[in-house]
């Protein structure tokens, strides 16, 4: 009987405000423990939470970029449980009416789209850091409170790779959209991780296994591909699976049950009397709205599309947002787009990371690539020589034109002194002349090289190519 | 109307509180009480009302997103128990 595997994630990201949900304290990650605290953070008697108007804006312009639709009117609730990093005893969290549901996450996948349709994103906070010692442990607060989201899937995903490509996928729309930095190092992403499986055709969902707290995507990936078949095992030796959940031990690579924990589904929820409901208005909306950006799949695209860039060129434009830009400003000036793609890859942005510059520092104009391509097009200077004339227009800011005028680069078409040249060469090259006339074709392309090298490169190639082979065929 | 019966030591449990037998007497008996009030409430026609999740009518209650000052690690620190090396130290926690 063949097998198939059912999966939902639950992603936390941590939200890129500057303070945190409830109170001021600093939203930032690294400072040492317990400094970004105060007592609203640190759940002390007779404080008032007061929601951090940035964060319910990031958690709209999130649902809008998952496709997926505003809630006219959200709430807070009280999560209730018992750990050491909730410092009040409760997380809250949105339970019943959260701030945004439905929608999907496109991304490509084997060869065509794959679309894992979203349940809904709600607003909740974070908790303390737990380290760990010999005989007690100890817990960091600065974390408490930082605004956290909660982006809850369908069991839309069938792999592990499914599930590694649908995380990539979120999490460079969260980051394109300024919704998170998604920084993995910083634990900006957490995951949970629901797996089952089924006899396929089955219409049925097997027992629900809830894997806690992975910090990284790699971990998921590992994870699923131990727990998928570790699953299947049970089923096949006439097993059954009860919904349990549990822990992925990364440095053995297994997943084990985690039974503290039996009675902590048990959470209690009510309504948070602390907080207000939110019920955003049209021009809330429309100030969300504003911040929609263009997704990263739509961008690659229309970078396919409307420039016949290959996909990796695309690829390149999607994830240097600037460079893309700067790509796109320029190609508008009717420059050929895959020549200019070339350019912007291959040399600007290369000649960028060498010299540490910014786009914004350049120090020639956006019409100084086409006016190099021109000269290459109209035969003015080889595409060798263009690459010289670049570096000294990246460096100096001079006009390409003016750079080969001034130091004499420009390709010589002169038919009398290529001949002399290629005179030269044939000379001090006899073996490599008789090849040739024997029939060893290569042997042309050997002397085409020596003429160029005499000329500093500024011969026209065609135009060696045809008078050495006149030359020698005479 | 029916008794509502309530696990008083799960409550207890979830609520991480000890109780002797006779307060789970106790203490069962007064749930029900209260339950049995609300149970009473349900007579009333609430049709015509919307649920509610707060008393005061007020929303959008919100805060700009500025840092303002935290507490020194000291003061964060001062009526912890037990503490090291600027942590809140708990028993230690097994998962």
């Amino acid at each position: 009987m063949d097998f198939e595997a059912v999966i939902g994630l639950e992603t936390h990201v941590q939200l890129k405000t500057h303070s945190k949900m409830w109170c001021g304290c600093a939203n930032s990650f690294g400072a040492d423990p317990n400094t970004h605290v105060c007592p609203v953070c640190l759940g002390l008697p007779g404080v008032l939470p007061v929601a951090n108007e940035e964060a319910l804006r990031l958690t709209a312009l999130t649902g809008l970029l998952l496709n997926g639709t505003i809630s006219p009117f959200a709430k807070f609730d009280r999560k209730n449980y018992f750990y050491p990093d909730v410092p009040k005893n409760y997380q809250v969290t949105q339970y019943d009416k959260p701030s945004t549901s439905g929608g999907w996450v496109e991304f490509e996948f084997q060869g065509g789209l794959a679309r894992v349709h979203i349940t809904r994103a709600h607003l909740e906070e974070d908790v303390g850091k737990n380290f760990h010692f010999d005989r007690e442990s100890g817990v960091d607060f600065n974390r408490a409170g930082v605004p956290l989201l909660e982006i809850v899937s369908e069991p839309d995903i069938t792999s592990a790779e499914m599930a590694c490509d649908y995380l990539n996928a979120l999490k460079q729309i969260l980051i394109y959209g300024g919704v998170s930095d998604c920084d993995m190092e910083k634990g900006m992403v957490r995951c949970d991780v629901n797996v089952s499986v089924r006899p396929k055709g089955e219409k049925k969902l097997g027992a629900k296994i809830e894997i806690k707290n992975m910090n990284s995507f790699s971990g998921v990936r590992r994870a699923l591909e131990h727990e998928i078949p570790r699953q299947i095992a049970v089923l096949r030796s006439g097993g059954t699976l009860s919904q349990e959940t549990r822990r992925w031990d990364d440095t053995v690579g297994v997943t084990e049950s985690m039974r503290s924990k039996e009675n902590a589904h048990d959470y209690r929820y009510f309504s948070e009397p602390d907080l207000m409901p939110f019920v955003p208005d049209a021009a809330w909306l429309e100030s969300v709205r504003a911040r929609v950006v263009e997704l990263p799949l739509t961008r690659k695209r229309r970078f396919m599309k409307d420039y016949q860039l290959p996909a990796p060129d695309a690829e390149t434009f999607v994830n240097d947002v600037p460079l893309g830009d700067y790509f796109e400003d320029v190609a508008r000036q009717g420059v050929q787009p895959k020549a200019l793609a070339n350019w912007v890859i291959n040399n600007l942005r290369a000649r960028m990371t060498e010299s540490n510059t910014r786009l914004e520092d350049l120090k020639f104009p956006p019409t100084g690539i086409p006016e190099l391509i021109a000269l290459v097009d109209a035969g003015t200077i080889s595409s060798k020589i263009a690459q010289d004339v670049f570096r000294h227009m990246f460096e100096s800011g001079e006009s390409p034109a003016g750079i080969v005028e001034s130091r004499q680069m420009g390709q010589v078409s002169d038919t009398s002194a290529i001949e002399q040249f290629c005179d030269e060469v044939i000379a001090a090259n006899p073996k490599s002349a008789e090849d040739f006339r024997s029939g060893k074709a290569a042997a042309l392309n050997f002397l085409k090289g020596q003429v160029m090298k005499a000329s500093k490169g500024k011969a026209n190639p065609a135009l060696v190519g045809d008078l050495l082979a006149s030359k020698l065929n005479s | 109307m029916a008794a509502v019966e309530i696990d008083v030591e799960y409550v207890a449990q979830l609520a991480r509180i000890s109780l002797s037998g006779e307060e789970i007497q106790k203490f069962g008996a007064q749930f029900s009480q209260i339950l049995g009030y609300i149970d009473k409430l349900r007579e009333l026609d609430v049709d015509q009302v919307d649920p509610t999740a707060h008393a005061d009518p007020r929303v959008n209650v919100m805060r700009e997103d500025v840092v303002q000052s935290s507490l020194s690690q000291e003061l964060a620190l001062r009526n912890a128990p037990v503490k090291a090396n600027g942590l809140f130290v708990v028993p230690k926690i097994v998962e």
